[in-house]
């Protein structure tokens, strides 16, 4: 005899959990379905492409009227539960309908969250969930205007996306660092915010919305930080709630959603509950997969089927915009006993990531080509073992089993005409034939012959490759040495590409040039922030966290981890207003050590962390500021009293030293440069060991660089003899911008000048005005963003957490 | 001072952490370093470097990993055994979050660094 099976919700999960049931016992049951939406079954996934124009509302409906009839289902549309007797089973709606069940499913889905900001309430702030969502935002969006979309998770970006597509200027308002935190790791996160800003979306991340503002209908939305930003409509696309109130009511047991066994049977036997309203071994879902797999198990109870089990799902994420390709799977997260591939491809916008632990895959980022997606996420939800693919295993399915690939194959198989060189246009054949024509046996020769890898430098390796392939044995290309075992390249083709490419940020370099890790390591991620900001100044936002603890806080780090705190001292000069300042922070804070420096400055050492930023407000108020006695930036000119108290003085020499230092203060550059100005050639500022020395004579000054007096002992080199200070400054500024260009990161002057010839330096800064002009301008430009004194900015509060501790545990506290 | 949740310390909220950065808790037996690596996972570790004592809070953080501030050292957070030819161990203590807060196991904490 049929049996009476109610259904509260017409979503997914219950529309999937029909379909197999139909399939498996047909006719056992006798179906009435409550939905609170007016509609039939729909794609609820789908809703993305309805937004965006792609699809209509017909295209997407899973369970057309005559599905129902054939059925023999009864559907109830737009009447809402509100009560359920279980002793009676009997289901009651909002408008008095009654039904009863021998088995009933609890499928209410889930419900949007919303921020309670002021002003969540007014009208024009939606949610996006259902098909009024859309509608409503549709009808906001045909007279165009400004959106702002709260959430920049999956939801999010789509609703963004399709607001976009339907004309709409979206800001896009995430309150993480990186867009899809959850589904995403940060390379991949940079990525999609690339292609969601291509589209012409702004998104601000960090952002935390204060109010939402308007009178009688939205207008703009305020972030804490006071910014406003004008706002047609507003949507909150930031979470999903399971909706369990009336299950709540009914007695069964909730906790974040409606608690259900591997049968998803409630703590009522009579009573099933599945999709996105149930918390099954602790998970609650938002995504359809899932969904499908308790949709199956719930189906097969109902038939009797006693070993049908759902026991948890292992997810994926896709984003449904169209052009974004994107796929995550699984944990992603590093960890020791875990180990990563990476396959980078700049040129494709491709990024792959796969997380290996025990030799199975146990999480995957993809972004820009997916296809091998559902193939990763097969071997993952399998648990395969790896370990025989893993050769060629990031390139996906239609390597696997092949032979691991021979890159000189690949090279050797392209086509004549295939384009080696993309800056130049130069193919293959122009290159190969070029090599045997003119018997070229080097890359420069290929370079001057041909043009090819003279730009931007990135098809090099391809055209080493073709040299290797046409004289075999005979072509043996010079060996770099790589930044770091993250990366092939060298700091000189790294600091080119970032020119060449237009590199702003960190990601943007690791993704372009192929990085081998996701973030970096100690001896990269310095150099890179230091390449970065030394060629964007004023754009690149200097990353804190990729610098050495000294420069991070602006003190150096001791064996103790106390700190020491030297001011500057302009030229070596000071006087008893700054003394006294000194000796006062000295017994104020208990200083331990002062002692006078080799760069004639004084050094207060044993200063502890959590007093630094009170010792520089107290110093900043006697005038001082901070020294970059720890930096890889200018440290010192150390000066000798000169014409202005010497009997064998030439010049001011403490004058010129006070003017360079104030000039040059706050540069940021590879190592650090130390310089000295001497008032006669007795020297005694002894700046004939120094990155950069002046030598005052009668007839006016004589400039040195590329002096060491540390591990390596060098006199410095003469680079040029001028009239006036003026020139002596624009000499000695364009030489260290030159070498803020050039130099490696953590390689001093000297062994800069080794490596690129006193000649090249010389030629560039003396005999070639135009260059050395544009040098200069170059150095005041970036002078704009660095000349803000760090300490005065952390005595104010910047970087407070750098300070001081999270928090104080008290010994007894803890020791119970 | 610091709410106490049966055995668990509370120290501080998840987001007062930065990403790739670390905070210290100071205890009777000298600072613990909180880490946030990249993936937002956190660590909690003693804030001694096992080579020569050096703070692995001021360290520069990549993937699961720290490096020390004196002397380049590199300690794994998930083990806080020094990677490389180095070797060497520094304590981790048990953490967990809870409700966006970081609790650290009040009974490591007064077990101390060790020697």
């Amino acid at each position: 005899m049929t049996r009476k099976l109610v259904i509260i919700g017409n979503g997914m999960a219950p529309g999937r959990m029909l379909e197999h049931l139909f399939e498996t016992v047909p006719g056992d049951y006798q179906v009435t379905i409550f939905n609170a939406e007016p509609r039939v079954n729909y794609n609820r996934i789908m809703l993305s492409p309805v937004l965006s124009g792609e699809k209509t509302y017909e295209d997407i409906i899973t369970h057309d009227d005559a599905w129902y009839d054939r059925h023999g289902v009864e559907l109830h549309r737009g009447k809402k539960i509100i009560a359920i007797d279980r002793d009676k089973r009997i289901v009651e709606a909002a408008d008095g309908t009654q039904a009863r069940y021998d088995r009933l499913v609890i499928a209410t889905g889930s419900a949007p969250i919303v921020i309670p900001v002021p002003g969540h309430g007014l009208p024009g702030v939606l949610t996006y969930r259902d098909l009024d969502d859309v509608d409503r935002m549709l009808a906001v969006a045909r007279s165009g205007g400004n959106a702002v979309v709260i959430g920049g998770g999956l939801l999010g970006l789509e609703a963004a996306a399709g607001l976009a597509a339907r004309g709409m200027k979206v800001t896009v308002l995430h309150l993480m660092p990186t867009l899809m935190e959850r589904q995403l790791d940060p390379a991949a996160g940079h990525l999609l915010r690339e292609a969601v800003e291509a589209r012409g979306i702004r998104v601000v991340t960090k952002a935390n919305t204060k109010a939402i503002l308007g009178n009688g209908k939205v207008e703009a939305v305020e972030l804490d930080d006071g910014t406003e930003l004008p706002a047609d409509i507003v949507v909150m696309a930031v979470g999903i709630r399971p909706s369990t109130a009336l299950a709540k009511s009914a007695g069964l047991s909730i906790n974040r959603g409606i608690l259900v066994d591997d049968q998803l049977v409630t703590s009522d036997p009579a009573i099933q509950a599945l999709g996105e309203c149930v918390e099954h071994r602790g998970q609650c879902y938002g995504l359809v997969a899932p969904l499908y797999e308790m949709a199956r198990a719930a189906a097969l109870h109902l038939a009797g089927d006693a070993s049908a089990s759902y026991t948890g799902s292992v997810t994926s994420t896709k984003l449904k915009v169209t052009g974004i390709d994107l796929f995550s799977a699984g944990d992603f997260a590093d960890a020791r006993d875990r180990e990563e591939i990476v396959l980078r491809d700049a040129a494709r916008g491709v990024y792959r990531r796969l997380v290996l632990k025990e030799d199975r895959i146990i999480g995957a980022v993809m972004y820009g080509d997916t296809a091998d997606g559902p193939w990763f996420f097969d071997l993952l939800k399998r648990r395969e073992d790896v370990a025989p693919l893993r050769e060629t295993l990031i390139f996906g399915q239609s390597y696997a089993g092949g032979a691991p690939l021979d890159p000189m194959a690949a090279v050797a198989a392209l086509p004549d005409d295939a384009e080696i060189c993309g800056c130049n246009g130069i193919c293959k054949a122009k290159i190969v034939g070029t090599i045997a024509d003119k018997k070229l046996a080097s890359l420069d020769e290929v370079r001057a012959h041909t043009k090819a890898s003279s730009s931007c430098g990135s098809c090099t390796g391809l055209v080493e490759k073709l040299l290797s392939l046409s004289l075999g044995e005979g072509y043996r290309p010079a060996a770099l040495q790589p930044m770091c075992s993250c990366t092939d390249f060298g700091h000189d083709e790294v600091r080119r590409l970032i020119v060449a490419k237009e590199l702003k940020s960190i990601q943007a370099v690791m993704q372009a040039l192929e990085w081998k890790t996701s973030c970096g390591c100690a001896k990269c991620r310095p150099a890179l922030n230091y390449y970065l900001l030394a060629t964007w100044p004023g754009e690149y936002a200097d990353d804190s966290q990729s610098r050495f603890v000294n420069e991070r806080v602006h003190a150096n780090i001791q064996k103790d981890g106390t700190y020491s705190v030297v001011p500057r001292m302009w030229g070596g000069v000071t006087n008893a207003r700054e003394l006294r300042a000194l000796a006062d922070v000295v017994d104020k804070f208990a200083i331990p050590t002062v002692k006078v420096t080799g760069g004639q400055r004084i050094d207060l050492l044993g200063v502890k962390k959590e007093d630094l930023p009170a010792v520089w407000a107290d110093l900043g108020q006697a005038g001082m500021v901070s020294g970059h006695a720890y930096g890889k930036a200018l440290r010192t000119v150390k000066t000798c009293v000169g014409s202005d108290w010497c009997r064998f003085g030439t010049q001011d020499s403490t004058g010129l030293g006070v003017r360079i230092e104030k000039f040059m203060w706050g540069s940021w550059t590879p190592a650090k440069v130390k310089m000295a100005v001497s008032g006669c050639p007795r020297n005694c500022a002894e700046a004939t060991c120094k990155d950069v020395g002046v030598i005052c004579v009668e007839s006016g000054y004589e400039i040195h660089f590329a002096g060491a007096a540390g591990l390596d002992i060098k006199g410095t080199e003469i680079l040029t003899r001028v009239k006036s200070e003026d020139e002596a400054l624009e000499i000695i500024v364009a030489l260290v911008q030159l070498y803020r260009e050039q130099g490696r990161y953590l390689e001093r002057i000297y062994k800069w000048a080794k490596r690129v010839g006193i000649g090249t330096i010389t030629a560039q800064i003396c005999d070639d005005t135009e260059k050395r002009k544009a040098l200069f301008g170059r150095f005041v430009f970036s002078q704009k963003f660095a000349q803000a004194d760090p300490w005065a900015e952390r005595a104010k509060g910047r970087d407070a957490h750098e300070f001081a501790p999270l928090a104080q545990v008290r010994f007894a506290e803890a020791a119970e | 001072m610091n709410a106490m949740l049966g055995q668990w310390v509370d120290v501080g909220g998840i987001e007062d952490v930065p990403l790739r950065g670390a905070r210290t808790v100071a205890t009777g037996h000298g600072n613990i370093a909180v880490f946030k690596a990249v993936d937002g996972t956190l660590f909690a570790l003693w804030d001694r470097c096992p080579h020569r004592g050096g703070p692995l809070s001021q360290g520069i953080i990549h993937g699961h990993a720290v490096t020390c501030p004196l002397h380049n050292w590199i300690i794994s957070l998930e083990t806080g055994n020094a990677l490389g030819a180095d070797s060497g161990c520094v304590r981790k203590l048990p953490l967990k979050v809870e409700s966006g807060r970081i609790c650290l196991d009040a009974h490591a904490i007064a077990a101390g660094p060790g020697t």
